[in-house]
């Protein structure tokens, strides 16, 4: 049975209680993009400092429930400092995580997946990968609620987002 | 457009004893009537407290149902063999039965057999008021409406240029009036719910109504919420034409009711073309059928209409007056249990007391977020959504985005909403 324990974790309310990195960044220079989940109403409003090639300041505002505001508190730390390439790396593993097909495989619910070889061989990477995620993997319960799981991601997905907007934003200066 | 005045006493024969039946029925029995009922979620039973969003359904509709499929399907339509016949009366007999629970003076040909409620005001947008509306043209809304009686009429307004106006709330959730005769100036159509899906206000539709026919402007009555749960006659709501939804009223899903004024349905375009729809066909045109099929393209929710008629039986054999008591007493018992556990921690949106609303309770716990809240509450088997409820434009108005709403009916008792207030309190343990 799945409990609220799995969901809710330490971790998470702690985030929730006292986000990280909340706040604004004047934009420019950083990067402001929003997200939002019209189907419960959860809002990001991220802000990105992009300098030389790594995440120099990151900042989150909106509003939403204890899933997606922790998963943001928890996103900002983990990948503040960090390089582009190591952010979007990061924004692959958490992405994985957060993908009902592996959790069902990993918790034996889908019965056909023994039969499937390369299925645990993925299962097996992705746990592997968890390691690296460090207290994010924390948010791992949320994939037994497959309905929260798009809070957990709007802030990756948002981030995402900001990288893209980032890098444009440098090619054309360097362009121009 | 005045009252017609067709019927003041608006119960059809065969309905009225209902009135009386009511008052011997014993609730908690009903629950019984309820197979979903009885299963369990996360090892606790089953509290649904979601049915303005939809009901559940009692053994008979599903009996009636099943039988249907088993005994007597085939399609209508006028089928010459005795199977035909028979399902062809079964659908006849379901628009009768539908028609007499809403007091319909000639449910033979005003009801309309749709989708749904949202299918039903769709019809209206899109034929009377695509025909009667041009460029400048008012509809009057209110700031309660579910976006099923708002989407349409934006459509409208972006295909032809017509205005929308709103109706306010006041401070206590009820409709705000004090303007009502400035904003019907110069309106055409006024579409307007009777009982809100979020705030359990029962709007006082009937002065709208008539304040409405006085302008000269036609009447939609959106019935989704009230037709389930209050008496309802067509006659004393006043209004042109109303929409519900059988899924809210213990029937199936994929069938409502458009009712309308013969005189309006009669003069009216036809609205998507099919079979079933037309009198005849030629390369060069077409004669539209008459009422009611004129306005039900292709093969209709047959066992659907069969269920619906149970479900209707069902509730006549309640009594609405009873059904409506029972849900007074359940939002009276759950005011005073939030009350004395949660004090102002627990917020309701909705008009205070009992005499204005009905049994459907939007909470907002602390700062507890309404998704984190039904989260908790799905663990101890509780039933809530949690969200906007389709009625953006209102969660606008109350500043949230979003609610965990608690809708009660004939099914619920004091012990669930025991259950609910534990829950709440298990959640503002985790939260704390």
């Amino acid at each position: 049975m799945t409990g609220l324990e799995d969901l809710y974790r330490e971790i998470i309310l702690d985030h929730y209680r006292s986000p990280r990195n909340r706040g604004e960044l004047p934009a420019p220079p950083a990067q402001r993009v929003e997200g939002f989940n019209p189907l419960c109403g959860d809002e990001v409003v991220l802000y990105v400092q992009v300098q030389d090639g790594a995440v120099a300041d990151i900042r989150f505002a909106g509003q939403g429930c204890s899933i997606s505001q922790s998963s943001a508190s928890l996103m900002s730390a983990a990948v503040k400092g960090k390089t582009v390439p190591e952010a979007r790396n990061l924004i692959r593993t958490f992405k994985a995580m957060m993908s009902v097909h592996e959790a069902r495989l990993g918790d034996g619910v889908d019965g056909a997946g023994s039969t499937n070889g390369s299925g645990n061989e993925d299962a097996h990477d992705s746990a592997t990968d968890l390691d690296s995620l460090g207290e994010l993997a924390a948010l791992q319960g949320v994939v037994k609620f497959p309905v929260r799981i798009k809070c957990a991601t709007l802030s990756w997905n948002t981030l995402a987002q900001g990288l893209d907007e980032a890098e444009e934003t440098s090619t054309e200066a360097t362009n121009t | 457009m005045t009252n017609s005045g067709v019927n003041r006493t608006g119960v059809a024969p065969g309905v009225t004893h209902t009135e009386q039946c009511g008052d011997d029925v014993d609730f908690a029995k009903l629950k019984g009537d309820f197979p979903l009922l009885s299963r369990t979620v996360h090892g606790h039973r089953v509290v649904y407290l979601d049915s303005a969003s939809s009901s559940q359904r009692p053994q008979c509709v599903l009996d009636a149902m099943d039988r249907f499929y088993e005994t007597t399907y085939a399609n209508v339509h006028r089928g010459v063999y005795t199977l035909a016949e028979g399902a062809d009366r079964l659908y006849d007999e379901a628009r009768i039965a539908v028609g007499r629970f809403i007091g319909a003076p000639d449910p033979e040909h005003e009801v309309i057999f749709t989708k749904n409620a949202t299918e039903a005001l769709n019809l209206v947008a899109g034929t009377w008021a695509r025909t009667n509306l041009v460029r400048g043209d008012v509809v009057l809304l209110t700031d309660m409406e579910h976006h099923s009686n708002i989407v349409p009429w934006l459509m409208l307004a972006e295909e032809r240029g017509i205005e929308l106006r709103w109706i306010g709330i006041d401070e206590e959730y009820r409709l705000d009036l004090a303007d009502l005769d400035r904003l019907l100036d110069g309106v055409k159509l006024v579409a307007c719910t009777t009982m809100s899906n979020v705030l359990g206000t029962i709007t006082p539709f009937a002065q709208i109504a008539e304040a409405a026919h006085r302008a000269g402007a036609v009447v939609v009555a959106d019935g989704a919420q009230s037709v389930p749960h209050l008496r309802t006659d067509v006659s004393r709501l006043g209004c042109d034409f109303l929409a519900f939804s059988a899924h809210k009223m213990l029937g199936p899903t994929g069938i409502g009711v458009l009712w309308g004024r013969r005189a309006l349905l009669e003069e009216m375009p036809v609205f998507m073309g099919g079979g079933g729809m037309i009198r005849d066909v030629r390369h060069d045109g077409f004669t539209p059928n008459v009422l009611p099929w004129k306005f039900e393209a292709g093969t209709p929710p047959i066992a659907e209409a069969v269920g619906f008629a149970a479900a209707v039986s069902y509730l006549e054999g309640v009594g609405l007056d009873a059904i409506h008591a029972h849900e007074v007493g359940l939002t009276a018992y759950a005011q005073a249990i939030f009350e004395e556990r949660f004090g102002d921690d627990l917020r309701v949106f909705g008009p205070p007391g009992t005499a204005e609303r009905g049994g459907v309770l939007s909470l907002a716990f602390r700062d507890v977020h309404p998704h984190d809240l039904a989260q908790v509450l799905d663990q101890a088997g509780v039933c809530v959504r949690a969200g906007h409820h389709c009625a953006k434009p209102l969660m606008r108005r109350l500043g949230v985005s979003a609610t965990a709403r608690a809708s009660l009916y004939l099914y619920n008792d004091e012990s669930d909403v025991d259950v609910l207030a534990d829950a709440i309190a298990e959640a503002g343990t985790l939260f704390s």
